[in-house]
């Protein structure tokens, strides 16, 4: 075991001798600003800058789309976009699915017919599909299916997810 | 007091955590972060097999940002979740025995610091030959070419063979014998978050651990071990875990380095694997090739069989020991056979290390016993659900290698699928290109034994009450997202008569719950559930004394419902829930209780015979639909019918949701996932991308049918629903395939190639090695401890 006594203080601040940039943008409807290396992702911008965990990483290489964030409307994966990429974006994670403090009907869906298990991927997952209805309020399940393609879930067999987004579609959410 | 009906049980409530997890609010290890707070690495070996000479980390430590770098030496004690089996290093002193072995670790002000200080690490290797093959493994003789240093024989981790009842008698009797050989390739369990551990160690010497595993009892044994301090002084939180499906149920490397960097450096140190090293650190299905020979009468009773397993264990032991009784253990429970000889064995090659994943041992044996069944039925001229119906284990019944069964679902789990799926209308009359494939199973509901010997309760519950009515339940349980905290809000609010959501659970935590053994081979519904109505009985006593003395009602007319204590025969005459605890804590003090759960004694004593055995018995029957193109022999599954005996389903929506995702699960074993390797023992593909698992395109309609035989040993009846669902439908795929288009594909996964060479007649049946098994270990029903059913 090697042990290093010299002070933290001498710790780099800034390990990849990039400059940190400040980065304007809105996030779940409020304005953010934030001073962040340029070589971070949004992924890590959003969870580690901003403290907004609710949006997961599964490969941070774009293969699995847990970490699925909307950008003006549109589902990314948030692994694959710089930071500084997003700058001047809208841009919504979990924690901006709820209005005025109630759940948005793809959250309640998804807690009452058991489509969340471990509930890992269910973030990227809610996103996708608000995403599809935003733009297509009736899809069948088969074009629910091909929205949700990129979304790996391990738990659920994709079964009650497919339920949980028709039924709101159905507008039966309680 | 009267017993009423179910208010709780058997509905479609939400789980406790449901919203939570939708919401973003559900903390996973790598969403905590500490003030403080250090990022570790782990250096890991790109040899599949070296000796180490030499490591050198004075330069790695010389960086900035990096505050501590260790290696073997640091953590010299040996561990591992089998007592005796402890192979497994923290990082590696001697030799590294796989790619992706960890060698050193180290703790640095951010991951980026950490991942640029291994660069800086320099290790001297003295490569070895690799070992990566079964065959290779069981060639070896020479010492030079030995894995480990423990084991009796170079590269054998564990050899067994037993004969129950008269197998010579039992072929002679048969009319026919078949012979079939089969390979299960290895894959992994991909949840989808990666492995996390978060610890910290504090002023006052004492160890806190966050950690995403599914057995933070084991993993408190383990860490005490290592670490050389008291179980007293290490706390281990499991926090929600991501996705487990068994891969998080082994003590790691990382959560012991995580651990000794925290006391080193006197900051939190946290170790998040990357999606690469979750392929390396592994513990997934094992690769098992298996020989089978059975004797049948023409009407194809079972007469007597033989069964041989090779399991490729990769270069730890893990829980290996288990898994090679396991690919023998549970041939025998489904369908009866007087007669029955099983060997295994499990070696160990240069690969990463396989352990338990969702059926544990189960699904290669199963694969193997009705893809030959199938087979059978198809030569003798009999409709393969014909060949088992006849032929079914009886309730109340002990096999031929002891196993107990009470309850069997089993008859109506198959005629009930076979009704919905119109087997008869289907088998053997759909085009050229379409097929149905039946197969049935059955599963443990919790393993009999614990994973290290002791006398004490598998399960542990404490409840507490509050003034105000409200009621905390603790267990040490582990929710990987099964939904066993669910589970014991369920239980105590059935118990109770209130509302589960009114129910605070507390669980995964060694320093405030009691002990659970984990969320591993199905036991948490059967084993938390009966420890937690035990702790309200305890309790209700009390209560309903209080409330009869309050309502001037006999005790036997009091019911516990809607948030009150009332008389059955005058229901007006009533309490709160909440008064009622008042006035039970104003005549008794304080109320709390604890319950516990162990299993029953079992009728066979013979020396292997803790593996198998189980308070109950889980059925499934499944029937699979697919079509597959013959000219480019891509297969699509079209639907898949799943029936289960879960005994009772304490919430129907979760049984069927863990239906679907074991359904899912086994389509993608079935169909395309394989973790592989290269000469050079590099995993031949560890991303998402390219370890090819089901997306919802790929996932057909799923139809679920729950059957209840209320099991006497189960919480009000119920057994396992989280793993047997996925053994039948592997099976079934390959059954189905030969229905669509005549070809049997022996080997998993069934992928286009493999059926394009067999359409073509090129396909190679799977080849078995030899071995010279130990001399039998002998035993025939009733030789051992005769146990009283249960009423």
């Amino acid at each position: 075991m090697m042990r290093k006594s010299r002070k933290e203080s001498t710790a780099k601040l800034n390990q990849n001798g990039l400059t940190k940039r400040l980065l304007r943008f809105r996030v779940n409807g409020e304005v953010k600003e934030v001073a962040t290396e340029t070589n971070k992702t949004l992924l890590e911008v959003l969870r580690e800058d901003l403290g907004l965990t609710g949006t997961k990483h599964g490969c941070e290489l774009g293969e699995c789309g847990t970490c699925t964030v909307l950008i003006d409307d549109e589902p990314v994966l948030s692994c694959l976009v710089l930071g500084v990429e997003s700058e001047d974006a809208d841009i919504v994670t979990v924690e901006g699915l709820m209005r005025d403090g109630r759940p948005h009907p793809l959250q309640r869906a998804f807690a009452d017919l058991g489509a969340t298990q471990c509930g890992y991927c269910i973030p990227g997952i809610l996103l996708t599909s608000r995403a599809l209805l935003d733009k297509n309020p009736h899809p069948t399940r088969e074009q629910i299916r091909e929205a949700l393609a990129g979304n790996l879930c391990r738990c659920t067999g994709y079964t009650k997810i497919l339920d949980a987004v028709e039924l709101v579609v159905k507008g039966e959410v309680a | 007091m009267r017993e009423k009906k179910f208010s709780v049980i058997g509905k479609p409530l939400r789980k406790v955590d449901a919203l939570a997890k939708t919401t973003g609010d559900t903390r996973y290890a790598d969403d905590l972060e500490l003030s403080r707070m250090l990022y570790g690495k782990v250096l890991r070996s790109p040899l599949p097999h070296a000796r180490i000479r030499g490591i050198r980390t004075d330069r790695a430590a010389k960086l900035d940002g990096v505050y501590a770098v260790i290696t073997g030496a640091d953590l010299p004690e040996r561990f591992g979740i089998m007592p005796s089996t402890q192979d497994e290093e923290a990082l590696a002193g001697e030799k590294v025995r796989h790619v992706g072995d960890p060698v050193a670790a180290v703790a640095a002000s951010s991951e980026a610091v950490a991942e640029e200080s291994l660069k800086l690490i320099e290790v001297d290797y003295e490569p070895l030959k690799p070992i990566l093959s079964i065959e290779e493994a069981l060639a070896c003789t020479e010492e030079s070419e030995r894995i480990h240093a423990w084991n009796r024989r170079a590269n054998i981790q564990k050899a067994v063979s037993f004969e129950f009842g008269d197998v010579v008698q039992g072929f002679e009797q048969a009319d026919q014998i078949f012979e079939d050989t089969f390979f299960f390739q290895g894959n992994a369990h991909l949840p989808m978050e990666q492995h996390c551990a978060l610890a910290q160690y504090g002023p006052e010497d004492k160890l806190t651990i966050w950690s995403s595993t599914q057995t933070p009892h084991y993993l408190h044994r383990a860490l005490s071990k290592v670490l050389k301090l008291p179980m007293s002084r290490i706390r281990v939180i499991a926090a929600p875990v991501g996705g487990g499906f068994g891969g998080k149920s082994d003590p790691f490397s990382h959560e012991m380095c995580a651990s000794k960097l925290a006391m080193i450096t006197g900051r939190p140190v946290k170790f998040t694997l990357t999606r690469e090293e979750t392929f390396y650190v592994h513990r997934g299905r094992h690769p098992v090739k298996m020989w089978i020979r059975t004797g049948v009468k023409n009407d194809g009773a079972l007469q007597a069989m033989h069964f041989r397993s090779f399991l490729d264990g990769g270069g730890y032991s893990s829980y290996g020991l288990a898994t090679v009784y396991y690919t023998g253990a549970l041939q025998t429970v489904s369908y009866k056979l007087p007669a029955y000889k099983f060997e295994g064995v499990r070696v160990f090659t240069n690969k990463p290390p396989c352990g338990p994943k969702r059926g544990h041992g189960t699904p290669q044996p199963r694969f193997a016993l009705e893809v030959h069944l199938d087979k059978i039925a198809d030569k003798l001229g009999i409709d393969p659900i014909e060949l088992r119906l006849k032929q079914l284990v009886e309730p109340d019944s002990i096999t031929v290698n002891g196993l107990r069964v009470s309850t069997t679902g089993l008859r109506e789990c198959i005629e009930k699928a076979a009704a919905r799926a119109e087997w008869k209308k289907k088998f053997r009359q759909l085009p050229y290109g379409r097929g149905i494939g039946f197969a049935a199973s059955a599963y443990i509901s919790g393993a009999g034994l614990p994973i290290y010997w002791n006398g004490m309760p598998h399960s542990g519950v404490q409840i507490r009450l509050d003034r105000g009515g409200g009621i905390t339940v603790f267990c040490g349980s582990t929710d990987i997202g099964q939904g066993s905290d669910s589970i014991l809000a369920y239980v105590v609010a059935e118990e109770f008569g209130v509302d589960p959501a009114d129910i605070r659970v507390v669980t995964a935590d060694t320093d405030l719950t009691p002990v659970d053994l984990g969320s591993y081979s199905s036991r948490v519904t059967v084993m938390t559930g009966n420890a937690a109505i035990q702790a309200c009985r305890k309790l209700k006593e009390m209560l309903v004394q209080v409330a009869g003395e309050a309502l001037e009602v006999p005790v036997d007319d009091l019911e516990m419902a809607e948030g009150k204590v009332r008389s059955q025969s005058y229901p007006k005459r009533a309490i709160s829930f909440a008064e009622c605890v008042e006035k039970a804590e104003t005549k008794f003090g304080t109320l709390g209780a604890t319950g516990s759960y162990s299993p029953p004694k079992y009728p066979a004593n013979y020396k292997g015979s803790g593996v198998g055995l189980t308070p109950a018995y889980s059925y499934s029957a499944s029937i699979v639909e697919l079509s597959c193109d013959p000219e480019t022999a891509e297969i699509k599954v079209e639907k898949v019918w799943i029936a289960h005996d879960c005994g009772r389903a304490f919430n129907p929506l979760l049984v069927e949701g863990q239906s679907e995702g074991s359904v899912y699960m086994a389509l993608g074993e079935a169909l395309m996932e394989e973790q592989v390797f290269r000469k050079n023992g590099l995993h031949k593909f560890p991303s998402i991308l390219d370890y090819k698992s089901p997306t919802t395109l790929e996932t057909p309609e799923i139809e679920t049918i729950l059957i209840e035989t209320n099991d006497p040993e189960g919480p009000y009846g119920a057994k396992e629903a989280g793993q047997g669902f996925l053994l039948p439908v592997i099976p079934a795929v390959a059954n189905a395939l030969f229905d669509a288009i005549g070809v049997r594909i022996d080997e998993l996964p069934i992928t286009p190639d493999k059926v394009l060479r067999a359409l073509e007649g090129r396909l190679k049946p799977v080849s078995v090695p030899s071995f010279d098994f130990p001399p039998p270990i002998k035993w025939r029903p009733g030789e051992g401890v005769e146990v009283p059913q249960k009423s």
